[in-house]
C-alpha cells in the first residue's frame, strides 16, 4: 500500500504531542496514532520520527508499537470494524455477527475486504474484546464509534452503506469519520463532532427513567444528620 | 427495599449534558469554591470521612490513598485517572464520561488540589473515540471558563490537565501497567513496592483513581461527607453504577447505594428474558468468581459479596440464564486472558495459553474428569505468582464454574461435546421462536 511521507506539518505535531508533557517519551502512544494518521499504518518511517523526536532508538519505539492492538503494521480499510466476542457480547450474539461478516466480506479475521467496482470506500474487519458496552449487546465498533445492538442483518447492511460511501451514524455517537480521521482525534486534536449524538443511549438512561418515573432521588443534603464538625473545624 | 439514587448519572438526561452550560445550570463547578475554602488536607478528611472506597474494583479508601502521599517529597506529584475502562462486564465509566465529563473534571481538579498536584491526566482507552472527544471538550471548556489552569477561582492554585488516548491493552487498567503507557512504554506492570504513592509517574508520587472514584468527589465536597456516608452500608459506604448485562429484561446503568441486591436490579430491570431462569452471573466482571441463582440476595458491597467467596469489582453484573453453557463462557473468557497477559511474567503467561488448551479439550468433549483436577491444579499455579491480579482474574471464572457446575463440564466429556444450543442464547432468539 502507498502511503504518504510524513510532512513538516505531521512532524511538528508531533513534536507539538511530545511537549504536551513534563517528559516527551509520555507523548508516544499519541505520536504512534498520529502516525497512523498520516500514513494508515505503522510505517518504519513513522517509527524512525517517533524515535528521533524522543531521543530514543526505534527498536524501542516498535516495542510500543507491537505491544498495542490498536496499531497497525498493515493497513485497514477506511471504516474499520469490530466485533466483540468477548464472552458476554458472543453469547447474544456476537459470534454470529462475526461469522456472517467474515462469509460475507470473504475474509478473516484482521484482514481488509476486496473494494469491488462501485465500492467507494473500503472495510475492514477484526474481532474485539470487550469494548465497555455490555448494556447494548452483541456490540460492533466501527473506527472505534459504538454500534449498538446488532443483528447479523444490520451488521451486514451496515457494512454495505459504508462500502457504497453513505453517510452512516454512530448509534450513540457522531457520523462516522475514516479510521485516518478518527486516528487524528486519538492523537489529541479535535475534529469537531463532538456535539454530535445523544447525551446517553436508552440502556445508559435504564435506572434513571425508573428514579424520574418513582421519584427517587439521593438523599437531600439538608435532611443528612451534621457530623461535620470535626472536618469543618480546621 | 433500596431505592435508586442517580447523583453521578443525573444529567444523562438533560440536552447536551456533556457541556458546561448544562453542568453548570445544575450547580455544577460550586464544590470547586466549597474545596478551596478548605486546606488540602481538610479536603482529604472529608473523603475519608465519607468512606469513599475506590470505584475500579478493588475497593481501597480514596482517602487514604491521598493521605499516603508524602508531602515532604520535593518532586511534584501527579494524580492520574484510570480511564482505561475494559473489564469484560464493565460499562459505567464510558456512559458517564460521554454523558457528564465535566464532575469527572471537576473531581480531577478538587482531587489534585487535595493531593497538592499541578499536573493531572486522564488516561482513557483508546477504542472510544467519541467518548475522548467529550472528555477533550470537558477539560477545552473548563479551561476557557478559568476552571483549569493558572490561580483558577483566584485561589492561587493551578492546574494542567491532560487526555491521553491508550491504544488497545486491557492490562493497562492495572495501575502500574497504565503508567509505563503513559510513559510511553509497554504496558507492563511493575513490582510493588515502592507503591505508586511514593514511586509512580516519572517516580514521583502519584495517585492513580478510576473515573467513578473521582467523579464522586465533588458531591461529597459540595453535600458532605455525612450525606454521602448515608448511603450504602456500614462498611461500604455511598452510590455506585450497577451496569446490568446480558440476560435481562432492560439491561443499562442502575445507580444504587452500595448494598442493594441483585434480585431488588433484576426487579427493577423487569427480570430475565421470559420463560428463563437465571443460572450464573458475575458481580463484577469476568475476574470475580461467578455466583449464582442462590446468591439473589447476597449485598453487593464489599464485604456481602467477600462473604460468598467473590468480589464486588466494579458492579459489572453479567446476567447468563440457562441456554448460556459455562464451558464457553470461561473458555471465551481464558482465551481473554490469554490474549491480553503482557507476558512479563512466566506463570500468567505460559499459565494462561495450558488453561486455553485444557478447557479447549473439555468443550470438544475430550479427555477424563481428571482433566478437571489438573485444570484446578493449574490455576494453583497460577493464582498468586505474579506481579499484578491478571492472572489471578484468569483462574476466577474456572475455579468457581468448575465448583458450581462440575457437572456440566462431565456432560461434555458423555455427550463428546457441548450439549447446548448457542443460537437459543442471542438477543434474538426468542423472536425468531414467537414469529
Amino acid at each position: 500500500m502507498a502511503t504518504n511521507q510524513l510532512d513538516d506539518t505531521t512532524l511538528a505535531e508531533l513534536r507539538e504531542i511530545a511537549a504536551r508533557y513534563p517528559e516527551a517519551r509520555s507523548g508516544l502512544l499519541p505520536m504512534l496514532h498520529l502516525v497512523q494518521s498520516a500514513q494508515g499504518r505503522i510505517t518504519p518511517e513513522g517509527i524512525e520520527a517517533c524515535a528521533a523526536i524522543l531521543d530514543i532508538s526505534p527498536a524501542e519505539v516498535s516495542g510500543v508499537a507491537t505491544f498495542y492492538t490498536m496499531y497497525k503494521r498493515h493497513g485497514v480499510g477506511d471504516y474499520h470494524v469490530g466485533v466483540c466476542t468477548n464472552t458476554l457480547c458472543a453469547v447474544m450474539g456476537g459470534d454470529e455477527i462475526f461469522a456472517r461478516l467474515k462469509e460475507h466480506l470473504e475474509i478473516g479475521n484482521d484482514e481488509v475486504a476486496v473494494q469491488r467496482q462501485g465500492d467507494s470506500r473500503t472495510v475492514s474487519l477484526e474481532h474485539i474484546e470487550c469494548n465497555a458496552a455490555c448494556d447494548y449487546a452483541p456490540v460492533v465498533m466501527v473506527n472505534w464509534e459504538f454500534m449498538d445492538n446488532q443483528t447479523p442483518e444490520s451488521a451486514v447492511q451496515m457494512v454495505e452503506a459504508l462500502r457504497a460511501g453513505h453517510e452512516v451514524s454512530s448509534t450513540r455517537g457522531p457520523r462516522l469519520c475514516t479510521w485516518r480521521e478518527a486516528e487524528r482525534v486519538l492523537a489529541g486534536f479535535p475534529d469537531g463532532r463532538v456535539d454530535e449524538g445523544p447525551t446517553a443511549g436508552e440502556a445508559s438512561l435504564a435506572g434513571l427513567r425508573i428514579a424520574r418515573e418513582r421519584g427517587w432521588t439521593a438523599p437531600d443534603p439538608a435532611q443528612t444528620p451534621a457530623v461535620e464538625a470535626k472536618e469543618s473545624e480546621a | 427495599m433500596s431505592t435508586l439514587t442517580p447523583v453521578l448519572s443525573d444529567t444523562w438526561d438533560a440536552e447536551q449534558g456533556w457541556k458546561l452550560s448544562t453542568y453548570a445550570a445544575r450547580g455544577g463547578y460550586d464544590a470547586l469554591d466549597a474545596a478551596f475554602a478548605m486546606s488540602p488536607d481538610d479536603v482529604i478528611t472529608a473523603v475519608k470521612d465519607s468512606g469513599l472506597r475506590g470505584r475500579g474494583g478493588a475497593g481501597f479508601p480514596t482517602g487514604m490513598k491521598w493521605s499516603f502521599i508524602p508531602q515532604d517529597n520535593p518532586k511534584p506529584k501527579y494524580l492520574v485517572v484510570n480511564a482505561d475502562e475494559s473489564e469484560p462486564g464493565t460499562c459505567k465509566d464510558i456512559p458517564l464520561m460521554m454523558g457528564n465529563p465535566h464532575v469527572l473534571v471537576e473531581g480531577v481538579i478538587i482531587s489534585s488540589y487535595a493531593i497538592r498536584a499541578n499536573k493531572a491526566f486522564i488516561y482513557i482507552r483508546g477504542e472510544v473515540v467519541h467518548v475522548i472527544r467529550r472528555v477533550q471538550a470537558a477539560v477545552a471548556e473548563a479551561y476557557a471558563a478559568g476552571h483549569l489552569g493558572k490561580d483558577i477561582h483566584g485561589s492561587g492554585y493551578d492546574l494542567d490537565v491532560v487526555v491521553h488516548a491508550g491504544a488497545g491493552a486491557y492490562i493497562c487498567g492495572e495501575e502500574t501497567a497504565l503508567l509505563e503507557g503513559l510513559e510511553g512504554r509497554r504496558g507492563q506492570p511493575r513490582l510493588r513496592p515502592p507503591f505508586p504513592a511514593v514511586a509512580g509517574l516519572y517516580a514521583s508520587p502519584t495517585v492513580i483513581n478510576n473515573v467513578e472514584s473521582i467523579a464522586s468527589v465533588p458531591a461529597i465536597v459540595k453535600n458532605g461527607a455525612a450525606w454521602f456516608a448515608s448511603m450504602g452500608t456500614e462498611k461500604s459506604k455511598g452510590h455506585g453504577i450497577f451496569s446490568l448485562s446480558g440476560h435481562v429484561a432492560r439491561p443499562g446503568q442502575y445507580e444504587a447505594p452500595l448494598g442493594i441486591t441483585l434480585r431488588e436490579l433484576l426487579d427493577l430491570a423487569g427480570g430475565g428474558r421470559a420463560g428463563h431462569q437465571l443460572k450464573f452471573w458475575t458481580p463484577g466482571g469476568s475476574s470475580t468468581p461467578l455466583l449464582t441463582a442462590e446468591h439473589l440476595d447476597v449485598p453487593l458491597d464489599f464485604e456481602g459479596v467477600g462473604a460468598v467467596g467473590s468480589m464486588l469489582g466494579t458492579r459489572a453484573l453479567q446476567i447468563f440464564d440457562e441456554t448460556v453453557c459455562v464451558v464457553r463462557a470461561v473458555l471465551r473468557w481464558t482465551e481473554f486472558y490469554k490474549h491480553e497477559s503482557c507476558g512479563k511474567c512466566t506463570p500468567c503467561r505460559e499459565g494462561t495459553w495450558w488453561l486455553v488448551q485444557a478447557l479447549t479439550r473439555l468443550e470438544h468433549g475430550q479427555g477424563s474428569e481428571a482433566d478437571l483436577d489438573q485444570l484446578l491444579d493449574q490455576c494453583d499455579n497460577i493464582l498468586g505468582r505474579s506481579f499484578c491480579a491478571l492472572g489471578d482474574g484468569a483462574t476466577s471464572p474456572i475455579s468457581s464454574s468448575i465448583a458450581h457446575f462440575r457437572d456440566e463440564y462431565l456432560a461434555h466429556l458423555t455427550h463428546g461435546g457441548c450439549p447446548f444450543d448457542p443460537a437459543r442464547s442471542t438477543a434474538w432468539a426468542g423472536r425468531e421462536v414467537t414469529a
